[in-house]
């Protein structure tokens, strides 16, 4: 059984890296725009696809495609933000959201139409490379797709404190009149978090590519996972969404080793609804609740 | 006056024709006023009390579930069946809702934690084998039976929806007017000043979701005898509670007509296209969704919004 736990453990946190890259976009676009952006796995699923496609056709590492990938989909969740969200920022919160669910809605079907439904993976030389450490197994993918998570969702915690479009960004999730009145251009700003956060879900997604399936639908669950991650984590902290994504692969982990059937589920959505009702403002520190 | 004589003369027809329409047209119908059924129990809750609950589908699943399995293992008729998904629908909105709200969670937090109460609905009636985990359940087909809430044909079921989406326009329409329906409207527009004002902001929203819970969980109940077949991702799935919100915000979120009107713009597209794309998977959602992002951007008051700013001298009223 101990043996049991550690592999769930170390299964876990390996997985939570990814979940942390995926909820830390998710937390940033929350954090400037004020709207729980639906479309963020559908993002997450092309990225995947573009990564898939540069492998089979022109023979590109899934690692090497994130230098394609990260830039292609930052130009993209700019231009949602500019084209699709911005128009709207005067309608109503909830009209934004619908509109993040239409876009979720016609990119994943677009892709239902270009590629089939069905469950593509793309075999690598290391695809299945692994290692022993006592009794525990880990795979070198994963644990690559882990450490690169994490690496890239410190250096973007590195941008947002060190660069002005980072403190731009800043400023204007955590005050956003003040923001505007020191003369950020805000609408510039929020199309860059926007961006931003569809190159990181991008770059999570190339990541993992190596040893997951693609498929249309293979976005969903991880949008959902994310917004778990990020109320956890605190809607809005970047850090805490990183931190958030190994308590959310830890629990489904643990969940799946313990508990008959697809019941993992059931341990993270306990979590979600325990963190919701008691710390609203995410379980690190007092930024902002409700 | 002409407006009142417009409705009459919409009523008598969706009363008359029917009977004359093809089957197709029928099936169409049916689902106009299905989702626009949903849309009016959403309503409640979302359009005038702001509350933008992702987790209806939790109240329309326990509808479908409890009616079905009590007419499987004690032959109970689904209309009264109906009545106990809906108590208990109406039970876990209240836990649900009391839970939420007593912890202030507002906006997007409430979206999400409704989300979540539903899809973990959803793991559970998966996982658990005594509802016939993700093989669903089948309403055993015993041709005609007006008793147990089943029918030979599709008229009748056409009737069955078009009284009770008549009737979850009216019960909002009652609201509208009734000291509830001033106080959810003071919530929504501004929860802090209703409350100084002497409204009771939990109880007001608790009621709504009572009613709301309600009349969803009905809704499926009439999914389940309809279609004969239920499932945890058909019934407890997002889509479900996309499905109620989306005619209620296109129509108009808060108006009494803006649900049913919403749904009789967007269920037809949504079905032309399917019937147009039928050999190309997802074409048709594709469509779906863009045209959903266009009728957010230039309608964002919703139809009803729309129309009234057309009235004249409408501007100056807003």
């Amino acid at each position: 059984m101990t043996w049991l736990f550690f592999q769930a453990v170390v299964s876990g946190l390996l997985l939570g890296g990814v979940y942390g890259l995926v909820a830390s976009g998710l937390s940033l676009i929350f954090g400037v725009l004020r709207i729980i952006n639906f479309a963020h796995g559908a993002v997450m699923m092309l990225a995947m696809y573009t990564s898939y496609w540069l492998f089979v056709l022109l023979g590109m590492d899934p690692y090497l495609s994130i230098l394609v990938t990260g830039p292609l989909f930052f130009g993209l969740g700019m231009l949602i933000q500019r084209v699709i969200i911005e128009p709207n920022r005067a309608a109503a919160e909830h009209n934004q959201l619908l509109l993040t669910l239409g876009v979720a809605l016609f990119l994943e079907n677009l892709a239902l139409v270009l590629w089939q439904g069905d469950f593509r993976s793309l075999r690598v030389s290391y695809s299945g490379a692994s290692f022993m450490v006592g009794d525990v197994l880990v795979e070198v993918p994963r644990l690559i797709a882990a450490g690169g998570a994490v690496l890239v969702g410190l250096a973007l915690w590195g941008f947002l404190r060190t660069t002005d479009t980072g403190k731009a960004i800043r400023a204007l999730s955590e005050e956003p009149e003040g923001a505007r009145l020191v003369g950020i251009d805000v609408a510039r700003i929020r199309g860059a978090a926007f961006g931003i956060g569809s190159a990181c879900v991008a770059v999570a997604g190339a990541l993992i590519t190596p040893f997951f399936y693609v498929a249309p639908d293979v976005g969903e669950s991880f949008n959902i996972m994310a917004f778990v991650v990020v109320v956890l984590g605190g809607m809005g902290n970047f850090l805490g969404a990183l931190a958030g994504g190994f308590i959310v692969g830890l629990a489904e982990s643990l969940g799946a080793a313990f508990l008959p059937g697809s019941l993992k589920q059931l341990v993270v959505f306990g979590l979600f609804v325990i963190v919701l009702l008691f710390r609203p403002e995410g379980l690190f520190g007092a930024r902002r609740g409700r | 006056m002409g407006a009142r004589v417009l409705l009459a003369l919409g009523l008598a027809a969706l009363v008359a024709v029917p009977p004359l329409l093809p089957k197709y047209a029928l099936e169409v119908l049916i689902s106009i006023l299905f989702f626009g059924y949903l849309g009016a129990c959403w309503n409640i809750l979302g359009g005038y009390g702001g509350q933008f609950s992702f987790g209806h589908a939790a109240f329309f699943g326990i509808g479908a579930y409890t009616s079905t399995l009590l007419l499987l293992h004690w032959n109970v008729s689904p209309w009264l069946g109906m009545l106990a998904g809906g108590a208990l629908a109406t039970a876990f909105g209240l836990f649900a809702g009391y839970l939420s709200f007593r912890y202030g969670l507002r906006g997007p937090y409430f979206s999400l934690v409704t989300l979540a109460f539903a899809e973990m609905l959803r793991v559970v009636a998966v996982n658990w084998k005594a509802v016939g985990s993700s093989l669903g359940l089948v309403v055993p087909n015993r041709g005609s039976a007006p008793a147990m809430f089943l029918f030979a044909e599709k008229l009748p079921y056409y009737y069955v929806i078009f009284v009770m989406a008549l009737g979850a326009v009216w019960i909002t329409r009652v609201i509208e007017r009734s000291r509830m329906g001033y106080a959810l409207a003071a919530v929504r527009e501004n929860e802090d000043a209703a409350e100084a004002a002497g409204v009771d902001a939990l109880s007001t929203k608790l009621r709504a979701m009572a009613a709301s819970s309600f009349l969803t969980a009905l809704g499926g109940t009439f999914y389940a005898q309809y279609f004969a077949y239920i499932d945890p991702s058909l019934t407890f799935g997002p889509a479900i509670s996309i499905g109620g919100l989306l005619p209620a915000i296109v129509g108009g979120a808060g108006t009494v007509a803006g649900p049913l009107l919403g749904s009789f713009v967007l269920t037809p597209i949504s079905e032309v296209t399917r019937a147009l794309l039928r050999g190309r998977a997802g074409a048709d959602i594709m469509l779906y969704g863009l045209i959903l992002i266009l009728v957010i951007s230039f309608l964002p008051n919703g139809l009803v919004g729309w129309l009234r700013s057309r009235r004249p001298g409408a501007e100056r009223a807003a």
